[in-house]
């Protein structure tokens, strides 16, 4: 019990007390404050983990404090231990604790070093909160929250125009998402009249009964409510559409792009998408919805990640386009793989994140890759780690993202319709991962120098940075293998136990089609290999070939440059209007202008009847008795 | 009851005021008569903490009741009584007026004793409508609000001041005669002012809704209610910043207060059938103004605006007529009267310093003054109502409760949410980020005292935020056997 209690409280001690301690004892003190407690929860988290899986224990709820008084009914902060809270604990703590580490040499020439602390921390304890709440308010506490910290640490560097506004896209976008999870939450309360997620789970059945009706549609209660979860999952997790702020949010620190939006946060709608996987399936139109978002934003995604001159652009649309192949695992039907995938992702990704801070770091705040190149020979070990999260994000067998990626091309069989067809697109998909994947190797690492910075003082990075990498290489690599038979093999249903929605049915998987999506793999490969080792002429003559194409790809499909249409301008005009027509023009002028003018009017006009002079009042008394007595003599005769 | 402490809460500020008021200006300076109203509202605090010490939670109706007769005749009389209802809007204002004090000590030079009575004035009064249970009792201290009020803005406020006393007078005045009319019809039907029971009389549906709307009127403008809010970004641009924190913090609630309190138990048919017109007008304000809001330069203005979106859930919650609704829309007063009397503070702060309230005028505060910045993110924070934060509670609750009535208005109240953090994160961001621009690097940050109260401000923020059973302890029963 205390050491469940301590995985919730040692985060949210670590985000209080790092920054008055900074303050007292000096920054570096709090770098490894902060980074042990993490470090030692990570290492609870792994502890009861396996003890976990060895028992067999059942569901847990620990409850901390009262909280929200709804219907008469206390919801409490509180801990839920399961196999899917504790998997996702696993891997946050995990992640975390390595980019703690990582951030003492990464920011050792930063000012603000403990303020930075503080924000991981903080964005550990909220992400704590999320996955392990029983209930949907804590839930939305903790995705809030992470949130938060996300627009925090975005904005980190606050003197940079460019970081704050990707900080407030960030946190805005998701607020609209989150305008979806929230009517998700409302309505499954109105229903069910509860918000505990095992309560919600256990008397799913009834939503079915109800109907609502919006915009002339008619829909049960059910398919409302994961629609709109799904919505707050789509903000959350960058999905088509929502997908924005993704990119622009790789304005801050790399450390933060490698914990919050690549391994951990954004992945928190697909988690909220699994823990509601009961429900989920249960509506053939939010499936097949998530489906279509999920190949959508793969092929998206992956097409923009082509001609990414950003290092980290590049990566960040990888990462959008994975998440992607989780959401289609889910919209399959395939919850385990899509936490399967989640993790191994986690991983690798988690270290091509980092290993391309330690390129920046060593080429000195560079992100352009055309100003970079050959630059194996200079940080080997980097370059070893880059090489090894490449080759697991690309599916080479064995590695971690073989084991998750194939099932997710597997289990498109379970569909029997449409299933080939979600397949090939997941195999071109997977194609054009390989192709970016090594440009990006090919750009960076081999190749000639093209910097600005001088190339003999590259440098490899220290301790603090390589050690992070080289344990996440190691998940990189085996984490595939060890979680195979968990997650998704034959331990697969003791270990999930109805946490989640398990599909009893076995893949069918004919020969042809694995050898289809790895020869298309390997053909990726090659094609980068060819263009970007050997014949960049030949590429810059496509790129002029087909230049519509390109400059549509490059600039992302125009994403940014609609939504400033339809969205950001029309709204901001649509103040202006209301503020001066409406509130100054309209209202002010009739209500209480318009009677004070009316009231200083006829003020105006009596004063000029009183002139003060004798002669002016015995005109106007004459003329008021004459006119009265006529009055009286008019009445009376008629 | 035998101890008089609802009248003792009203009389303390008044006789402060009076021994201030009779002391010779020539041998008090500005220091000490700042420092006796600052005793005098402490203590008023300190007495105001027994009400929930000794306030029984298991009894219903009100407590620690007064009755003396006043006229007879009209079974009219001097009837105090508080209830769950009216305990946390007296704490909330005996907290805030000492802090107002506070935050005048340098900002406020000339007039000060005038400044400082009429605070205490106005501290009397605004406890006096929240303890009293006769109608004219309540409608006197509700109009005497106004006065103390007026002149703040008007002999404190800034350029503008006479145009906006004058509309913000003109405003509460024309809704206030009409609830006068009402209120003496009722008194003639029923022949009592009790509020009791006149909540239990039945007045025939015409006449209900022709009452209910002349209520409406006194206590639309006060909330205020779109459309009869413009008075409200005017009074705020003005006042001075104390100024400004009570009428955010306490005055806007007297609104809120008055629906809950009087329209809604005395006129059950009419709040029925009066929801559409409410839920509509409340749906406007909340995207109306938050829309409004994001286009506004002066930092002022744009919090004013915002406290029209945010009452807009309290409206939308007590309308709601549902137990959730109405805990939420409470909850919403609370949380709003803490985190706008903040922000209008923390306004305050870099107006003293800059002389200016231009958002464009300030760039990169963060740098020159991180612990105003720190404070500035908890209190925006707690507007855009982030979880965790008193802001999340009101809001989350009010937009739970909207779906029992209809989809749409969870949409619209949802959209509010979503604007409202848009204009919020833009101020904090242009105001604290950014280069520093090249006069604000004179500006100091926060000094002892403001450290104190916005320590006080923002701990009770989150401790609402973490813990709101606090409040839900207090407000659930007598909304529950009060109200519905």
């Amino acid at each position: 019990m205390i050491s469940y209690k301590l995985l919730f409280f040692l985060p949210l001690f670590s985000t209080m007390f790092t920054y008055p301690l900074g303050m007292l004892l000096g920054s570096k003190t709090a770098q490894y404050l902060s980074s042990g407690l993490i470090s030692l929860s990570a290492i609870i988290s792994w502890v009861l983990f396996v003890d976990f899986y060895n028992t067999g224990s059942n569901e847990m709820i620990i409850p901390i404090l009262d909280w929200l008084l709804i219907s008469g009914q206390f919801f409490n902060w509180g801990i839920a231990i399961n196999s899917l809270t504790l998997i996702m604990l696993t891997l946050v703590l995990t992640v975390s604790a390595l980019v703690h580490i990582y951030s003492i040499e990464y920011m050792a020439h930063d000012k603000s070093k403990t303020r930075f602390m503080t924000y991981l921390s903080l964005f550990t304890f909220c992400m704590v909160a999320l996955v392990v709440s029983d209930n949907l308010i804590q839930l939305f506490f903790g995705w809030e929250g992470v949130g938060l910290a996300s627009y925090l640490l975005i904005g980190f560097w606050h003197h940079k125009k460019s970081a704050n506004l990707a900080a407030m896209k960030a946190f805005l976008v998701n607020r609209v998402a989150d305008f979806g999870f929230l009517i998700g939450i409302a309505s499954l309360y109105i229903f069910l009249d509860t918000l505990s997620i095992n309560e919600i789970i256990k008397e799913k059945d009834f939503l079915l009964y109800f109907e609502i009706e919006l915009l002339g549609m008619t829909v049960d209660a059910l398919t409302f409510a994961c629609f709109f979860l799904f919505i707050g999952a789509m903000g959350k997790s960058a999905q088509f559409g929502f997908h924005t702020w993704l990119p622009d949010a790789m304005e801050g620190p790399t450390p933060v792009s490698a914990l919050i939006h690549a391994a951990t946060m954004v992945t928190a709608g697909v988690f909220l998408t699994v823990r509601f996987s009961e429900l989920m399936v249960m509506s053939d139109f939010v499936m097949t919805f998530i489906l279509i978002i999920g190949l959508l934003t793969a092929f998206f995604a992956a097409s923009v990640g082509f001609f990414q001159k950003d290092i980290k652009k590049v990566i960040a649309y990888s990462t959008c386009s994975q998440l992607g192949f989780m959401f289609v695992a889910c919209g399959l039907g395939a919850f385990n793989i899509a936490i399967f995938h989640l993790i191994t992702h986690g991983y690798f990704k988690a270290l091509l994140f980092l290993s391309s801070g330690s390129v920046i770091h060593g080429v000195h705040d560079e992100q352009n890759m055309d100003k970079m190149g050959n630059l194996f020979p200079k940080m080997k070990l980097t370059a070893i780690m880059m090489w090894i999260g490449t080759m697991a994000i690309v599916g080479f067998p064995y590695s971690s993202g073989y084991f998750s990626k194939d099932l997710i091309l597997s289990s498109s069989f379970n569909l029997h319709n449409l299933g080939s067809l979600v397949y090939i697109i997941l195999a071109i998909v997977s194609a054009m991962t390989a192709f970016y994947s090594f440009r990006l190797i090919f750009k960076v690492f081999h190749g000639t120098y093209n910097g600005d910075y001088n190339y003999n003082k590259i440098h490899e990075s220290g301790i603090f940075m390589i050690l992070p990498l080289v344990l996440l290489s190691i998940g990189a690599i085996f984490a595939g293998y060890f979680f195979n038979n968990i997650l998704s093999g034959y331990n697969a249903e003791e270990f999930w136990n109805k946490i989640i929605f398990l599909s009893n049915e076995k893949h069918q998987y004919s020969s042809f089609f694995p050898i289809f999506s790895k020869t298309l793999i390997a053909m990726g490969i090659a094609l980068a290999v060819y263009f970007y080792g050997f014949n960049q002429v030949k590429l810059n003559d496509l790129k002029k070939q087909f230049v519509n194409i390109y400059r549509f790809i490059l600039n992302k499909w125009y994403f940014d440059e609609l939504y400033d249409k339809i969205f950001i301008k029309p709204i901001y005009n649509l103040g202006k209007f209301l503020w001066y027509k409406i509130d100054q023009g309209i209202i002010d002028r009739f209500l209480p202008n318009g009677s004070a003018s009316i009231v200083a009017s006829v003020a105006k006009a009596c004063k000029k009847i009183q002139t003060g002079f004798i002669f002016d009042y015995t005109f106007i008394i004459i003329t008021g008795f004459t006119l009265f007595i006529s009055i009286i003599f008019y009445v009376s005769v008629s | 009851m035998s101890f008089p402490i609802l009248s003792l809460l009203i009389l303390t500020p008044l006789i402060g005021a009076l021994i201030i008021s009779l002391s010779s200006s020539s041998q008090l300076n500005n220091q000490t008569i700042f420092i006796s109203g600052l005793w005098i509202t402490t203590g008023e605090f300190i007495l105001s903490l027994l009400l929930p010490v000794f306030y029984d939670q298991k009894i219903n109706g009100y407590q620690f009741k007064e009755f003396h007769t006043w006229f007879d005749k009209f079974d009219i009389n001097y009837y105090l009584g508080v209830d769950g209802i009216s305990i946390p809007l007296i704490l909330l204002t005996t907290f805030l007026v000492p802090i107002c004090l506070l935050c005048s000590l340098n900002s406020i030079k000339s007039r000060v004793k005038e400044y400082v009575i009429y605070f205490l004035l106005l501290e009397s009064f605004i406890i006096g409508v929240f303890v009293s249970i006769d109608l004219v009792i309540f409608y006197v201290f509700f109009e005497a609000v106004l006065i103390p009020m007026f002149l703040i803005i008007g002999i404190w406020g800034g350029e503008n001041r006479m145009y906006a006393t004058f509309k913000f007078f003109l405003y509460t005045l024309a809704g206030s005669v009409l609830m006068l009319l009402a209120i003496v019809y009722i008194i003639s039907v029923t022949n009592t002012g009790n509020i009791e029971i006149i909540s239990n009389f039945k007045f025939g549906n015409q006449i209900e809704l022709i009452l209910f709307l002349c209520f409406f009127a006194s206590f639309a403008v006060k909330v205020p209610m779109f459309p009869f809010h413009t008075w409200l970004p005017d009074a705020h641009v003005q006042a001075p910043t104390g100024g400004s924190v009570i009428l955010a913090g306490v005055l806007l609630k007297l609104g809120g207060y008055g629906f809950m309190r009087l329209s809604i138990p005395f006129f059950d048919f009419a709040s029925v059938y009066f929801q559409p017109l409410i839920f509509s007008l409340s749906c406007i304000a909340i995207v109306y103004t938050s829309i409004v809001a994001l286009r506004q330069e002066d930092m002022k203005k744009m919090i004013a605006y915002s406290s029209v979106a945010h009452m807009g859930f309290v409206t939308i919650g007590i309308f709601t007529l549902t137990q959730d609704g109405m805990n939420g829309a409470y909850f919403q007063m609370i949380s709003h009267g803490i985190v706008s009397a903040a922000l209008f503070l923390i306004v305050g702060v870099v107006y003293e310093r800059h002389h200016t309230r231009m958002i464009s005028d300030y760039s990169g505060v963060t740098n020159i003054m991180p612990r105003y910045s720190f404070f500035f993110m908890i209190f925006m924070l707690a507007s855009v109502g982030l979880p965790g934060t008193s802001g999340f509670v009101g809001e989350f609750l009010v937009i739970l409760s909207t779906i029992s009535v209809s989809v749409y208005l969870t949409i619209f109240t949802a959209i509010g949410v979503v604007l409202g953090a848009a204009y919020m994160l833009l101020l904090y961001k242009n105001v604290n980020f950014g280069d520093v621009k090249s006069d604000i690097k004179m500006l100091s940050d926060l000094n002892r005292i403001e450290l104190f109260y916005f320590t006080c401000l923002a701990t009770l923020t989150l401790l609402l935020g973490v813990y709101p059973k606090l409040l839900f302890k207090m407000i659930d029963q007598s909304i529950a056997t009060g109200i519905l």
